[in-house]
């Protein structure tokens, strides 16, 4: 176990090098110059050479990605050119916004999903099946910012239940706060609710086929019984891969969502810095956001090795 | 693999997805032709009209006709899908293929490389080189193709891996055939069903990416319609036109849905064992 985790953190701190690098590539050595797309076709040769040296592209690429990469380590993620603030703060401001929605989305997807799943598989081919198969195709064709405008569209503009959009500040009102992501977050839960009652109904549909269901329900376990320790326990598996491939994908809708509902967090600050070509903050949000699919990999294969119920040897 | 008849018409997942589809297809293909209405044009005159005889789907803030927006914006979006889609084959497939056959410290950095993306959704990956070059619809097709390379080089290894384990490729090797041939002959026609099976599901996964970047600004540019950017526009009249909200997404939501039923009905065909791969 203890060997199988140290694997583990080695492979993250890889992925998590790897992802600076590809980040720093993309950003800072193709060709095309950021300086020339910041200032347009009709700036002045000096305008540009004073602009490349304030982004401090004319330094050697190692050097830079070094100095990009130690700055991170002790926390100094360099200075936005549009806020003048350091990047590490603005950052730190949105992370309250992005964070809480992400969790509240993954939340609200699961607590629907496996009930669903579960539901479902117990009554393969019925009608209830039916709906819930039907009603997970229509949820994963649904672009997640569609939903979010057809939210608007029913609870603020008709029911006026909520706000069409912007966020309350936590420490202002945090039940508002609180109220202001609960529209994004069913928007960003949908699509991910949907492939997780997939999942988890094919994943429980695997399960209930085996012979220990069988012995199980023969020794006299209740079917919520047999239903809830062995056949979500062990369907766990599978759904658990899914969620942590799926957070990736979480993250990037988060991205769209916030700008539906106009919510100041890292994604609204990401596509706001590509209109304002802030170099500096895209490449660390990216890496955060980055950061953040890595990390969760890495927990979901640490869960993986608590909740696997088989024994070490038939592992793969 | 013996013959067989798959009775493709009786599948309703089947059956529903290609009409859903083959309308797209349809409306995308007469758009190279005609509009009702031209689409670069600004009619100012007859802007925001609700639906009617004239403008079935009513027309938009720049008093554009709606229907020949969205017929439009379907050519966009199977242009996009197509070539993302074959991007992602010609090289994600022969990628897998060859980490397959030839394991070793090149098979390991591109399985590698092929992780890392996935950490990278599309939309991430247009946003990185968006801040390079600009928004432009370019750049939304490099980032989905990227990303579809890597699903399809993960897809084609699985499925080579399965094929190359049969005693026949060993008797093909013991006989001296050339590894290129063995992809050809035996490798790939094993592999064409789930590769067929990715390639519907990526296309569907394509349509929602480039319609969030193009809502995002990132991908196709005014005045070129596309759905995205129709949701963009519907947005900021929703409160007096929010019926403008409904076609494109209903567009979006119906091709998608199409496609990926399209998908499930010729893997339910084909082979119901097929492994593909579903991220969104």
């Amino acid at each position: 176990m203890l060997s199988y985790l140290a694997r583990r953190v080695i492979n993250l701190g890889g992925a998590l090098l790897a992802a600076s690098i590809l980040v720093f590539l993309i950003l800072g050595v193709l060709p095309g110059d950021p300086a020339e797309v910041m200032l347009g076709v009709g700036a002045t040769p000096e305008a540009l050479a004073a602009l490349r040296a304030e982004l401090g592209l004319t330094a050697n690429p190692v050097l830079r990605y070094v100095d990009w990469i130690g700055g991170l380590l002790v926390g100094d993620m360099g200075t936005s050119l549009a806020y003048r603030a350091p990047v590490a703060e603005l950052i730190a401001e949105r992370l309250v916004v992005t964070v809480p929605l992400a969790v509240a989305a993954f939340a609200i997807a699961v607590l629907l999903a496996v009930p669903l799943g579960l539901f479902a598989a117990t009554r393969r081919g019925g009608p209830g099946d039916v709906a819930v198969i039907g009603a997970s195709q229509v949820g994963l064709a649904i672009p997640n910012f569609w939903f979010a405008i057809l939210l608007i569209l029913v609870f603020a503009i008709h029911l006026r239940w909520f706000a069409a959009g912007g966020f309350t500040p936590w420490d202002e009102n945090w039940a508002l706060a609180l109220k202001s992501l609960i529209l994004p977050a069913l928007a960003l839960a949908l699509s991910e609710a949907a492939i997780l009652t997939r999942v988890t109904r094919a994943a429980a549909l695997d399960v209930l086929g085996q012979d220990f269901i069988r012995t199980a329900r023969a020794k006299g376990v209740s079917r919520l019984g047999v239903l809830l320790g062995h056949v979500l326990r062990n369907a766990l598996l599978p759904v658990a891969t899914i969620m942590g491939l799926q957070f990736a994908f979480l993250v990037a809708g988060a991205v769209v969502v916030e700008n539906v509902f106009y919510l100041p967090g890292l994604g609204r600050l990401l596509v706001q810095a590509i209109d304002q070509r802030d170099l500096a903050v895209v490449q660390n949000i990216i890496l955060c956001l980055a950061g953040f699919v890595v990390l969760v990999n890495f927990a979901v294969d640490a869960v993986y090795a608590v909740i696997d119920p088989r024994p070490k040897e038939s592992r793969r | 693999m013996r013959p067989r008849r798959l009775n493709l018409a009786r599948r309703p997942n089947f059956a529903i997805g290609a009409v859903l589809t083959g309308l797209v297809i349809l409306a995308g293909a007469a758009a190279v032709f005609f509009t009702p209405y031209p689409v670069d044009g600004v009619a100012i005159g007859s802007r925001l009209q609700a639906p009617s005889a004239a403008h079935w789907l009513g027309t938009d803030m720049l008093g554009r006709d709606m229907l020949s927006m969205l017929m439009k914006g379907a050519q966009n979006a199977l242009i996009i899908g197509f070539v993302t889609v074959g991007i992602g084959l010609v090289f994600g497939a022969p990628l897998g293929f060859l980490a397959a056959m030839r394991p070793g410290l090149w098979s390991d950095v591109s399985l590698r490389a092929v992780d890392l993306v996935f950490a990278f959704p599309a939309i991430l990956t247009a946003i990185l080189i968006a801040a390079v070059y600009g928004p432009g619809v370019i750049n939304a097709v490099l980032a989905i193709a990227i990303f579809n390379i890597a699903v399809f080089a993960r897809v084609a290894r699985g499925a080579a891996l399965q094929v190359l384990g049969q005693s026949y490729i060993r008797a093909a090797e013991a006989i001296g055939r050339p590894p290129l041939d063995i992809a050809l002959r035996h490798v790939l026609p094993n592999a064409a069903a789930v590769l067929l099976v990715q390639a519907t599901i990526q296309f569907a996964i394509a349509i929602l990416a480039e319609a969030g970047l193009s809502y995002l600004g990132l991908g196709v540019q005014p005045p070129d319609p596309s759905w995205g950017k129709m949701l963009k526009d519907a947005q900021t009249l929703i409160f007096t036109h929010p019926y403008q909200a409904v076609a494109p997404g209903a567009a979006i939501m119906l091709f998608v849905l199409g496609l990926n039923l399209l998908g499930d009905g010729l893997r339910d065909a084909l082979d119901p064992r097929i492994h593909a791969i579903r991220l969104l």
